[in-house]
Protein backbone atom coordinates (compact mmCIF):
# COMPACT_ATOMS: atom_id res chain seq x y z
CA UNK A 1 0.00 0.00 0.00
CA UNK A 2 1.28 3.69 -0.73
CA UNK A 3 2.19 5.36 2.33
CA UNK A 4 -0.35 7.56 3.11
CA UNK A 5 1.49 10.39 4.95
CA UNK A 6 4.27 10.49 2.32
CA UNK A 7 1.25 10.99 -0.40
CA UNK A 8 -0.01 13.74 1.20
CA UNK A 9 2.70 15.78 2.18
CA UNK A 10 3.71 15.63 -1.39
CA UNK A 11 0.58 16.84 -2.72
CA UNK A 12 0.44 19.27 -0.20
CA UNK A 13 3.67 20.56 -2.79
CA UNK A 14 1.01 20.95 -5.60
CA UNK A 15 2.19 17.13 -7.58
CA UNK A 16 -1.01 15.49 -9.44
CA UNK A 17 -1.63 11.93 -8.63
CA UNK A 18 -1.42 10.01 -11.42
CA UNK A 19 -3.12 6.11 -12.72
CA UNK A 20 -0.72 3.18 -13.64
CA UNK A 21 -2.13 0.31 -14.82
CA UNK A 22 -0.24 -3.02 -15.37
CA UNK A 23 -0.91 -5.99 -17.21
CA UNK A 24 -0.73 -8.76 -14.89
CA UNK A 25 0.28 -12.32 -15.94
CA UNK A 26 2.59 -15.01 -14.41
CA UNK A 27 2.54 -17.31 -17.88
CA UNK A 28 4.99 -20.03 -15.88
CA UNK A 29 2.04 -20.25 -13.18
CA UNK A 30 -0.57 -22.58 -15.31
CA UNK A 31 -3.43 -21.34 -12.25
CA UNK A 32 -2.41 -17.60 -13.29
CA UNK A 33 -5.27 -15.59 -15.14
CA UNK A 34 -3.82 -12.33 -16.75
CA UNK A 35 -5.29 -9.27 -15.09
CA UNK A 36 -4.58 -5.42 -14.80
CA UNK A 37 -4.12 -3.85 -11.65
CA UNK A 38 -3.82 -0.41 -11.04
CA UNK A 39 -1.26 1.48 -9.04
CA UNK A 40 -2.03 4.88 -7.79
CA UNK A 41 1.22 7.03 -6.91
CA UNK A 42 1.98 10.99 -6.81
CA UNK A 43 4.11 11.93 -9.58
CA UNK A 44 7.16 13.98 -8.94
CA UNK A 45 8.88 15.91 -11.28
CA UNK A 46 10.89 14.77 -14.52
CA UNK A 47 9.41 11.28 -13.50
CA UNK A 48 9.65 8.72 -16.35
CA UNK A 49 7.94 5.43 -16.52
CA UNK A 50 10.68 3.26 -15.28
CA UNK A 51 11.13 5.77 -12.37
CA UNK A 52 7.54 5.15 -11.66
CA UNK A 53 7.83 1.11 -11.63
CA UNK A 54 10.51 1.35 -9.35
CA UNK A 55 8.68 3.24 -7.18
CA UNK A 56 5.47 1.17 -7.53
CA UNK A 57 8.10 -1.98 -7.33
CA UNK A 58 10.10 -0.89 -4.03
CA UNK A 59 6.79 0.72 -2.37
CA UNK A 60 3.51 -1.02 -2.83
CA UNK A 61 4.58 -4.36 -4.83
CA UNK A 62 7.63 -6.44 -4.90
CA UNK A 63 6.06 -8.69 -7.29
CA UNK A 64 5.50 -7.02 -10.23
CA UNK A 65 7.87 -7.86 -12.94
CA UNK A 66 9.61 -5.64 -15.44
CA UNK A 67 13.23 -5.64 -17.26
CA UNK A 68 15.47 -2.77 -17.23
CA UNK A 69 19.02 -1.97 -17.07
CA UNK A 70 20.84 1.05 -18.10
CA UNK A 71 18.14 4.07 -17.34
CA UNK A 72 19.28 5.68 -20.58
CA UNK A 73 17.82 4.73 -23.29
CA UNK A 74 20.85 2.82 -24.52
CA UNK A 75 20.33 -0.91 -23.82
CA UNK A 76 16.85 -1.56 -25.34
CA UNK A 77 15.48 -3.83 -22.11
CA UNK A 78 12.64 -1.47 -20.47
CA UNK A 79 10.32 -1.38 -24.05
CA UNK A 80 6.64 -1.87 -22.80
CA UNK A 81 3.22 -0.68 -24.62
CA UNK A 82 2.10 2.52 -23.21
CA UNK A 83 -0.88 3.25 -23.87
CA UNK A 84 -1.04 1.49 -26.64
CA UNK A 85 2.26 2.63 -28.19
CA UNK A 86 5.65 0.99 -27.71
CA UNK A 87 7.99 2.84 -26.25
CA UNK A 88 10.95 2.90 -23.90
CA UNK A 89 9.76 3.44 -20.14
CA UNK A 90 13.29 5.23 -19.20
CA UNK A 91 12.77 7.77 -21.95
CA UNK A 92 9.17 8.48 -21.64
CA UNK A 93 8.14 10.74 -19.23
CA UNK A 94 4.59 10.62 -17.27
CA UNK A 95 3.91 14.28 -17.38
CA UNK A 96 3.24 13.62 -21.27
CA UNK A 97 0.02 12.20 -20.54
CA UNK A 98 -2.52 14.63 -19.56
CA UNK A 99 -5.23 12.51 -17.86
CA UNK A 100 -2.46 10.90 -15.94
CA UNK A 101 -3.79 7.36 -16.86
CA UNK A 102 -1.01 4.99 -17.93
CA UNK A 103 -1.68 1.71 -18.96
CA UNK A 104 1.18 -0.56 -19.41
CA UNK A 105 1.30 -4.09 -21.34
CA UNK A 106 4.17 -6.37 -21.83
CA UNK A 107 5.30 -6.22 -25.72
CA UNK A 108 3.82 -8.19 -28.35
CA UNK A 109 5.37 -10.58 -30.34
CA UNK A 110 7.93 -11.58 -27.74
CA UNK A 111 7.64 -14.46 -25.65
CA UNK A 112 5.64 -13.59 -22.26
CA UNK A 113 7.76 -14.10 -19.46
CA UNK A 114 5.60 -12.37 -16.51
CA UNK A 115 3.81 -8.60 -15.92
CA UNK A 116 5.72 -6.41 -18.18
CA UNK A 117 8.66 -8.71 -19.11
CA UNK A 118 9.31 -10.65 -22.04
CA UNK A 119 12.05 -12.00 -23.35
CA UNK A 120 13.76 -10.45 -26.80
CA UNK A 121 17.04 -11.43 -25.88
CA UNK A 122 16.50 -14.94 -27.28
CA UNK A 123 14.59 -13.68 -30.69
CA UNK A 124 17.47 -10.97 -31.30
CA UNK A 125 20.14 -13.53 -30.85
CA UNK A 126 18.37 -15.82 -33.30
CA UNK A 127 17.41 -13.34 -35.97
CA UNK A 128 21.52 -12.04 -35.41
CA UNK A 129 22.42 -15.68 -36.58
CA UNK A 130 19.49 -16.04 -39.29
CA UNK A 131 20.83 -12.83 -41.03
CA UNK A 132 24.33 -13.37 -40.10
CA UNK A 133 25.19 -10.28 -38.83
CA UNK A 134 29.32 -10.20 -38.78
CA UNK A 135 31.55 -8.96 -41.33
CA UNK A 136 31.79 -11.50 -44.15
CA UNK A 137 35.58 -10.97 -45.28
CA UNK A 138 38.34 -13.29 -47.11
CA UNK A 139 40.82 -11.27 -46.00
CA UNK A 140 43.08 -11.63 -43.55
CA UNK A 141 43.07 -9.06 -40.59
CA UNK A 142 46.85 -7.91 -39.68
CA UNK A 143 46.33 -6.38 -36.40
CA UNK A 144 49.73 -4.59 -36.86
CA UNK A 145 48.74 -2.62 -39.88
CA UNK A 146 46.39 0.71 -39.91
CA UNK A 147 43.37 -0.04 -41.34
CA UNK A 148 41.98 0.80 -44.93
CA UNK A 149 40.24 3.86 -44.83
CA UNK A 150 36.31 3.80 -45.21
CA UNK A 151 34.51 7.35 -46.54
CA UNK A 152 33.76 9.28 -43.81
CA UNK A 153 30.45 8.77 -45.62
CA UNK A 154 29.93 5.68 -45.96
CA UNK A 155 31.05 5.14 -42.02
CA UNK A 156 28.94 7.59 -40.85
CA UNK A 157 25.99 5.62 -42.73
CA UNK A 158 27.13 2.31 -40.97
CA UNK A 159 27.51 4.14 -37.66
CA UNK A 160 23.62 5.21 -38.24
CA UNK A 161 22.29 1.47 -38.73
CA UNK A 162 24.65 0.30 -35.73
CA UNK A 163 22.16 2.76 -33.33
CA UNK A 164 20.04 0.05 -32.91
CA UNK A 165 19.04 -0.92 -29.76
CA UNK A 166 17.21 -4.39 -30.30
CA UNK A 167 14.53 -3.05 -27.78
CA UNK A 168 12.08 -5.19 -29.76
CA UNK A 169 10.16 -1.90 -30.36
CA UNK A 170 10.05 -1.89 -34.32
CA UNK A 171 8.39 -5.50 -34.59
CA UNK A 172 6.23 -4.62 -31.53
CA UNK A 173 5.12 -1.99 -33.53
CA UNK A 174 4.65 -4.14 -36.92
CA UNK A 175 0.84 -5.67 -37.82
CA UNK A 176 2.84 -8.04 -40.52
CA UNK A 177 4.80 -9.50 -37.41
CA UNK A 178 2.10 -9.46 -34.89
CA UNK A 179 0.42 -11.83 -37.75
CA UNK A 180 3.35 -13.66 -39.47
CA UNK A 181 5.67 -14.90 -36.63
CA UNK A 182 8.78 -15.61 -38.83
CA UNK A 183 8.81 -11.86 -40.60
CA UNK A 184 12.42 -11.26 -39.68
CA UNK A 185 10.86 -7.06 -39.31
CA UNK A 186 12.95 -3.95 -39.33
CA UNK A 187 15.58 -4.76 -36.85
CA UNK A 188 16.52 -7.73 -39.36
CA UNK A 189 15.95 -5.87 -42.52
CA UNK A 190 18.46 -2.84 -40.74
CA UNK A 191 21.03 -5.05 -40.16
CA UNK A 192 21.36 -6.79 -43.39
CA UNK A 193 21.40 -3.14 -44.87
CA UNK A 194 23.94 -2.30 -41.93
CA UNK A 195 26.31 -4.61 -43.63
CA UNK A 196 25.39 -4.15 -47.40
CA UNK A 197 26.71 -0.86 -47.06
CA UNK A 198 29.41 -1.82 -45.00
CA UNK A 199 32.59 -1.85 -47.44
CA UNK A 200 34.41 -4.44 -44.84
CA UNK A 201 31.83 -6.86 -45.63
CA UNK A 202 32.10 -8.74 -48.85
CA UNK A 203 28.64 -10.50 -49.45
CA UNK A 204 27.15 -9.79 -52.68
CA UNK A 205 23.41 -8.93 -53.10
CA UNK A 206 22.13 -12.30 -54.20
CA UNK A 207 23.98 -13.86 -51.18
CA UNK A 208 22.10 -11.04 -49.13
CA UNK A 209 18.91 -12.29 -50.89
CA UNK A 210 19.95 -16.05 -49.31
CA UNK A 211 19.28 -13.72 -46.24
CA UNK A 212 16.31 -12.03 -47.04
CA UNK A 213 14.41 -12.90 -50.50
CA UNK A 214 11.64 -14.09 -49.25
CA UNK A 215 8.29 -13.07 -47.57
CA UNK A 216 10.19 -13.92 -43.95
CA UNK A 217 12.33 -11.21 -45.32
CA UNK A 218 12.03 -7.76 -46.92
CA UNK A 219 8.87 -9.07 -49.55
CA UNK A 220 7.18 -9.94 -46.51
CA UNK A 221 7.01 -6.38 -45.31
CA UNK A 222 3.94 -4.47 -46.18
CA UNK A 223 5.06 -1.13 -45.75
CA UNK A 224 2.82 -0.04 -42.77
CA UNK A 225 5.38 1.85 -41.13
CA UNK A 226 4.65 0.83 -37.27
CA UNK A 227 8.74 0.61 -37.37
CA UNK A 228 9.64 4.02 -38.59
CA UNK A 229 7.08 5.97 -36.59
CA UNK A 230 7.92 4.28 -33.11
CA UNK A 231 12.06 3.35 -33.43
CA UNK A 232 13.16 5.41 -30.11
CA UNK A 233 16.31 5.64 -31.89
CA UNK A 234 14.73 7.10 -35.05
CA UNK A 235 16.60 4.66 -37.11
CA UNK A 236 15.87 5.54 -40.95
CA UNK A 237 13.97 2.35 -41.21
CA UNK A 238 11.38 3.30 -44.08
CA UNK A 239 14.13 3.89 -46.72
CA UNK A 240 16.43 1.13 -45.75
CA UNK A 241 14.02 -1.48 -45.57
CA UNK A 242 13.00 0.70 -49.40
CA UNK A 243 16.81 0.68 -50.28
CA UNK A 244 16.98 -3.38 -49.67
CA UNK A 245 13.77 -4.11 -51.39
CA UNK A 246 14.72 -2.22 -54.43
CA UNK A 247 18.07 -4.26 -54.16
CA UNK A 248 16.89 -7.75 -53.75
CA UNK A 249 14.01 -6.87 -56.70
CA UNK A 250 17.33 -6.73 -58.93
CA UNK A 251 18.85 -9.94 -58.13
CA UNK B 1 10.15 -24.35 -62.96
CA UNK B 2 10.65 -28.25 -63.27
CA UNK B 3 8.64 -30.86 -61.43
CA UNK B 4 12.40 -31.48 -60.07
CA UNK B 5 12.85 -28.44 -59.52
CA UNK B 6 9.66 -28.04 -57.21
CA UNK B 7 10.38 -31.41 -55.79
CA UNK B 8 13.57 -29.93 -54.37
CA UNK B 9 12.36 -26.78 -52.81
CA UNK B 10 9.28 -29.09 -51.54
CA UNK B 11 12.65 -30.71 -49.69
CA UNK B 12 15.05 -28.28 -48.72
CA UNK B 13 13.14 -24.69 -49.09
CA UNK B 14 15.73 -23.68 -51.74
CA UNK B 15 16.21 -24.94 -55.16
CA UNK B 16 18.56 -27.39 -57.06
CA UNK B 17 21.28 -24.97 -57.25
CA UNK B 18 20.68 -24.49 -53.29
CA UNK B 19 19.42 -20.45 -53.93
CA UNK B 20 16.25 -19.44 -52.81
CA UNK B 21 13.58 -18.84 -55.56
CA UNK B 22 13.28 -15.74 -56.79
CA UNK B 23 9.46 -16.04 -57.00
CA UNK B 24 8.77 -13.56 -54.11
CA UNK B 25 10.49 -10.94 -56.10
CA UNK B 26 8.78 -11.50 -58.90
CA UNK B 27 5.20 -11.30 -57.28
CA UNK B 28 6.26 -8.02 -54.76
CA UNK B 29 7.09 -6.91 -58.03
CA UNK B 30 4.10 -7.73 -59.66
CA UNK B 31 1.67 -6.61 -57.16
CA UNK B 32 3.52 -2.94 -57.33
CA UNK B 33 3.13 -3.18 -61.24
CA UNK B 34 -0.55 -4.24 -61.80
CA UNK B 35 -1.61 -2.06 -58.31
CA UNK B 36 -0.01 0.82 -60.34
CA UNK B 37 -1.52 0.34 -63.54
CA UNK B 38 -5.08 -0.14 -62.04
CA UNK B 39 -4.50 3.13 -60.22
CA UNK B 40 -3.33 5.19 -62.96
CA UNK B 41 -6.02 3.50 -65.39
CA UNK B 42 -8.50 4.30 -62.54
CA UNK B 43 -7.62 8.08 -61.73
CA UNK B 44 -8.56 8.64 -65.63
CA UNK B 45 -11.52 6.28 -65.91
CA UNK B 46 -13.03 8.57 -62.98
CA UNK B 47 -12.40 11.71 -64.98
CA UNK B 48 -13.69 9.95 -67.73
CA UNK B 49 -17.15 9.60 -66.96
CA UNK B 50 -17.15 13.00 -64.75
CA UNK B 51 -17.45 14.40 -68.07
CA UNK B 52 -21.11 14.32 -67.39
CA UNK B 53 -20.79 17.09 -65.79
CA UNK B 54 -20.54 19.02 -68.33
CA UNK B 55 -23.45 17.79 -70.58
CA UNK B 56 -25.02 14.96 -72.23
CA UNK B 57 -23.00 15.82 -74.94
CA UNK B 58 -19.60 16.05 -73.64
CA UNK B 59 -20.00 12.68 -72.32
CA UNK B 60 -21.21 10.96 -75.50
CA UNK B 61 -18.65 12.68 -77.75
CA UNK B 62 -16.11 10.82 -75.31
CA UNK B 63 -18.06 7.49 -75.69
CA UNK B 64 -17.64 7.75 -78.72
CA UNK B 65 -14.37 8.58 -78.91
CA UNK B 66 -13.40 5.54 -76.92
CA UNK B 67 -15.44 3.17 -79.16
CA UNK B 68 -13.24 4.25 -82.48
CA UNK B 69 -14.72 7.47 -83.64
CA UNK B 70 -13.87 9.08 -86.17
CA UNK B 71 -11.95 6.31 -87.26
CA UNK B 72 -14.28 3.79 -87.01
CA UNK B 73 -18.20 4.92 -88.43
CA UNK B 74 -20.75 4.72 -85.77
CA UNK B 75 -17.70 3.64 -83.12
CA UNK B 76 -17.16 0.06 -82.43
CA UNK B 77 -18.46 -1.09 -78.95
CA UNK B 78 -16.20 -4.12 -78.82
CA UNK B 79 -12.98 -1.61 -78.58
CA UNK B 80 -14.52 -1.53 -74.91
CA UNK B 81 -15.09 -5.38 -74.75
CA UNK B 82 -11.49 -5.82 -75.30
CA UNK B 83 -10.15 -2.82 -73.03
CA UNK B 84 -12.43 -4.15 -70.16
CA UNK B 85 -11.15 -7.64 -71.13
CA UNK B 86 -7.28 -6.64 -70.33
CA UNK B 87 -8.66 -4.58 -67.07
CA UNK B 88 -10.45 -7.81 -65.62
CA UNK B 89 -7.34 -9.57 -66.38
CA UNK B 90 -5.20 -7.25 -64.76
CA UNK B 91 -7.61 -6.82 -61.97
CA UNK B 92 -7.77 -10.41 -60.80
CA UNK B 93 -3.81 -10.71 -61.57
CA UNK B 94 -3.34 -7.87 -58.73
CA UNK B 95 -6.38 -9.54 -56.80
CA UNK B 96 -4.22 -13.03 -56.71
CA UNK B 97 -1.48 -11.44 -55.85
CA UNK B 98 -2.54 -9.51 -52.93
CA UNK B 99 -4.05 -11.81 -51.00
CA UNK B 100 -1.15 -13.27 -50.41
CA UNK B 101 -0.91 -10.67 -47.75
CA UNK B 102 -4.82 -10.82 -46.23
CA UNK B 103 -4.87 -12.11 -42.95
CA UNK B 104 -5.25 -15.74 -43.66
CA UNK B 105 -7.26 -17.18 -40.66
CA UNK B 106 -8.61 -16.21 -37.25
CA UNK B 107 -5.77 -16.06 -35.35
CA UNK B 108 -3.36 -13.71 -37.12
CA UNK B 109 -6.73 -11.26 -38.13
CA UNK B 110 -8.23 -11.46 -34.51
CA UNK B 111 -3.89 -9.98 -33.31
CA UNK B 112 -4.15 -7.34 -36.78
CA UNK B 113 -7.20 -6.22 -35.23
CA UNK B 114 -6.11 -5.87 -31.42
CA UNK B 115 -3.29 -4.81 -32.43
CA UNK B 116 -4.20 -2.04 -34.81
CA UNK B 117 -6.88 -0.88 -32.34
CA UNK B 118 -4.26 -0.61 -29.73
CA UNK B 119 -1.46 0.79 -31.69
CA UNK B 120 -4.52 3.67 -33.44
CA UNK B 121 -1.25 4.08 -36.13
CA UNK B 122 -2.58 6.16 -38.91
CA UNK B 123 -0.63 3.92 -41.65
CA UNK B 124 -1.33 0.70 -39.98
CA UNK B 125 -5.13 1.87 -40.12
CA UNK B 126 -4.50 2.88 -43.72
CA UNK B 127 -3.62 -1.05 -44.62
CA UNK B 128 -7.07 -2.42 -43.67
CA UNK B 129 -8.80 0.15 -45.43
CA UNK B 130 -6.85 -1.70 -48.35
CA UNK B 131 -7.84 -5.13 -47.67
CA UNK B 132 -11.43 -4.38 -46.98
CA UNK B 133 -11.59 -2.17 -50.37
CA UNK B 134 -9.69 -4.88 -51.95
CA UNK B 135 -12.24 -7.59 -50.44
CA UNK B 136 -15.01 -5.21 -51.86
CA UNK B 137 -14.09 -5.22 -54.67
CA UNK B 138 -13.26 -9.03 -55.56
CA UNK B 139 -17.14 -8.45 -56.22
CA UNK B 140 -18.39 -5.16 -57.37
CA UNK B 141 -15.82 -4.52 -59.72
CA UNK B 142 -15.96 -8.07 -61.40
CA UNK B 143 -20.48 -6.98 -61.41
CA UNK B 144 -19.13 -3.55 -63.46
CA UNK B 145 -16.14 -5.12 -65.63
CA UNK B 146 -18.10 -8.24 -66.89
CA UNK B 147 -21.17 -6.08 -67.50
CA UNK B 148 -18.65 -3.65 -69.50
CA UNK B 149 -17.61 -6.24 -71.51
CA UNK B 150 -20.74 -8.03 -72.34
CA UNK B 151 -23.03 -4.84 -72.76
CA UNK B 152 -19.94 -2.03 -73.95
CA UNK B 153 -22.58 -0.77 -76.14
CA UNK B 154 -25.02 0.29 -73.72
CA UNK B 155 -23.00 3.83 -72.20
CA UNK B 156 -23.92 6.92 -73.22
CA UNK B 157 -25.96 9.80 -71.45
CA UNK B 158 -29.25 8.24 -71.48
CA UNK B 159 -27.82 3.98 -71.42
CA UNK B 160 -25.27 4.64 -68.22
CA UNK B 161 -28.73 6.83 -66.63
CA UNK B 162 -31.22 4.53 -67.04
CA UNK B 163 -28.30 1.44 -65.80
CA UNK B 164 -27.71 3.15 -62.72
CA UNK B 165 -31.07 4.70 -62.02
CA UNK B 166 -33.65 2.88 -63.75
CA UNK B 167 -31.73 -0.94 -63.23
CA UNK B 168 -31.18 -0.09 -59.53
CA UNK B 169 -27.01 -0.54 -60.47
CA UNK B 170 -26.83 2.91 -58.04
CA UNK B 171 -25.67 1.02 -55.06
CA UNK B 172 -23.20 -0.89 -56.58
CA UNK B 173 -22.03 2.37 -58.15
CA UNK B 174 -21.84 3.88 -54.77
CA UNK B 175 -19.99 1.50 -53.09
CA UNK B 176 -17.73 0.78 -55.73
CA UNK B 177 -17.08 4.49 -56.25
CA UNK B 178 -15.68 4.47 -52.62
CA UNK B 179 -14.06 1.28 -52.44
CA UNK B 180 -12.38 1.86 -55.74
CA UNK B 181 -11.05 5.54 -54.97
CA UNK B 182 -9.91 4.75 -51.38
CA UNK B 183 -8.06 1.49 -52.78
CA UNK B 184 -6.44 3.44 -55.40
CA UNK B 185 -5.02 6.04 -53.50
CA UNK B 186 -4.60 4.64 -50.22
CA UNK B 187 -2.36 1.98 -52.81
CA UNK B 188 -0.06 4.42 -54.43
CA UNK B 189 0.47 6.04 -51.23
CA UNK B 190 1.57 2.77 -50.14
CA UNK B 191 3.89 2.41 -53.40
CA UNK B 192 5.43 5.40 -52.62
CA UNK B 193 6.96 4.10 -49.68
CA UNK B 194 7.33 1.24 -50.09
CA UNK B 195 9.76 1.37 -53.16
CA UNK B 196 11.25 4.85 -51.82
CA UNK B 197 9.72 7.09 -54.82
CA UNK B 198 9.95 10.39 -53.27
CA UNK B 199 12.55 9.67 -49.98
CA UNK B 200 14.62 12.92 -51.50
CA UNK B 201 16.88 14.93 -48.82
CA UNK B 202 13.83 14.53 -46.44
CA UNK B 203 12.15 11.08 -46.47
CA UNK B 204 10.15 11.65 -43.29
CA UNK B 205 8.74 15.66 -44.37
CA UNK B 206 8.10 14.18 -48.22
CA UNK B 207 6.08 10.71 -46.35
CA UNK B 208 4.15 13.16 -44.74
CA UNK B 209 3.90 15.81 -47.67
CA UNK B 210 3.15 12.35 -49.88
CA UNK B 211 0.10 11.63 -47.53
CA UNK B 212 -1.87 14.51 -47.53
CA UNK B 213 -1.08 14.82 -51.36
CA UNK B 214 -3.42 11.46 -51.58
CA UNK B 215 -5.78 12.25 -48.50
CA UNK B 216 -6.47 15.22 -50.87
CA UNK B 217 -6.90 13.41 -53.70
CA UNK B 218 -9.26 11.07 -52.07
CA UNK B 219 -11.49 13.74 -51.34
CA UNK B 220 -11.37 15.87 -54.92
CA UNK B 221 -11.99 12.20 -56.51
CA UNK B 222 -15.09 10.98 -54.13
CA UNK B 223 -16.16 14.96 -54.67
CA UNK B 224 -15.99 14.28 -58.33
CA UNK B 225 -17.26 11.03 -58.30
CA UNK B 226 -20.41 11.50 -56.08
CA UNK B 227 -21.06 14.47 -58.80
CA UNK B 228 -21.13 12.62 -61.54
CA UNK B 229 -23.21 10.00 -60.12
CA UNK B 230 -25.99 12.24 -58.73
CA UNK B 231 -25.82 13.70 -62.71
CA UNK B 232 -26.55 10.59 -63.85
CA UNK B 233 -29.07 9.19 -61.16
CA UNK B 234 -31.01 12.87 -62.27
CA UNK B 235 -30.92 12.03 -65.95
CA UNK B 236 -32.14 8.22 -65.32
CA UNK B 237 -35.01 9.86 -63.14
CA UNK B 238 -35.99 12.31 -65.79
CA UNK B 239 -35.58 9.58 -68.75
CA UNK B 240 -37.07 6.82 -66.67
CA UNK B 241 -40.45 6.97 -68.82
CA UNK B 242 -38.48 6.58 -72.34
CA UNK B 243 -36.39 3.73 -70.41
CA UNK B 244 -34.04 2.14 -72.71
CA UNK B 245 -33.99 5.32 -75.63
CA UNK B 246 -30.70 6.52 -76.39
CA UNK B 247 -29.23 9.86 -76.70
CA UNK B 248 -28.98 11.62 -80.23
CA UNK B 249 -26.23 13.83 -80.14
CA UNK B 250 -26.84 17.29 -81.30
CA UNK B 251 -24.57 16.98 -84.06
CA UNK B 252 -26.60 14.59 -85.55
CA UNK B 253 -29.88 16.68 -84.56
Amino acid sequence: MINKSAQIEENKEGYREIKITVFRYNSQNKDAKPEYQTYKLVETPGMTLYIALIKIWSTMDHNLSFDFVCRAGICGSCSMVVNGKPKLACKTRTSEFEDGKITLLPLPTFKHIKDLSVDTGNWMNAMSKKMESWIHTKEVTDIAAIEKPVEPDVAQAVFELDRCIECGICLAACSTKVMKEDFVGAVGLNRVARFSIDPHDERTDEEFYELIGDDDGVFGCMSLMGCEDHCPKDLPLQTKIAYMRRKMVKV
Amino acid sequence: MSQKDSTVELLTGKGRLGKKSKIPARLDLLQSVTGLFLAIFITFHILFESSILFGKEAMYKLTKMFEGEPFIEGGEPLIITALAFVIFSMFIFHAFLAMRKFPDSYKEYQRYRAHSKLLKHDDTNLWFIQITTGFVMFFLGSIHLYMMMTEPGKIGPYASSDRIYSDWMWPMYLLLLIAVVLHSWVGIYRLIIKWGWFDGKDPRKNRKRSKLAIKTLIVIYLLLGLASLAVYMKIGYDHQDDYGSRYISESHT
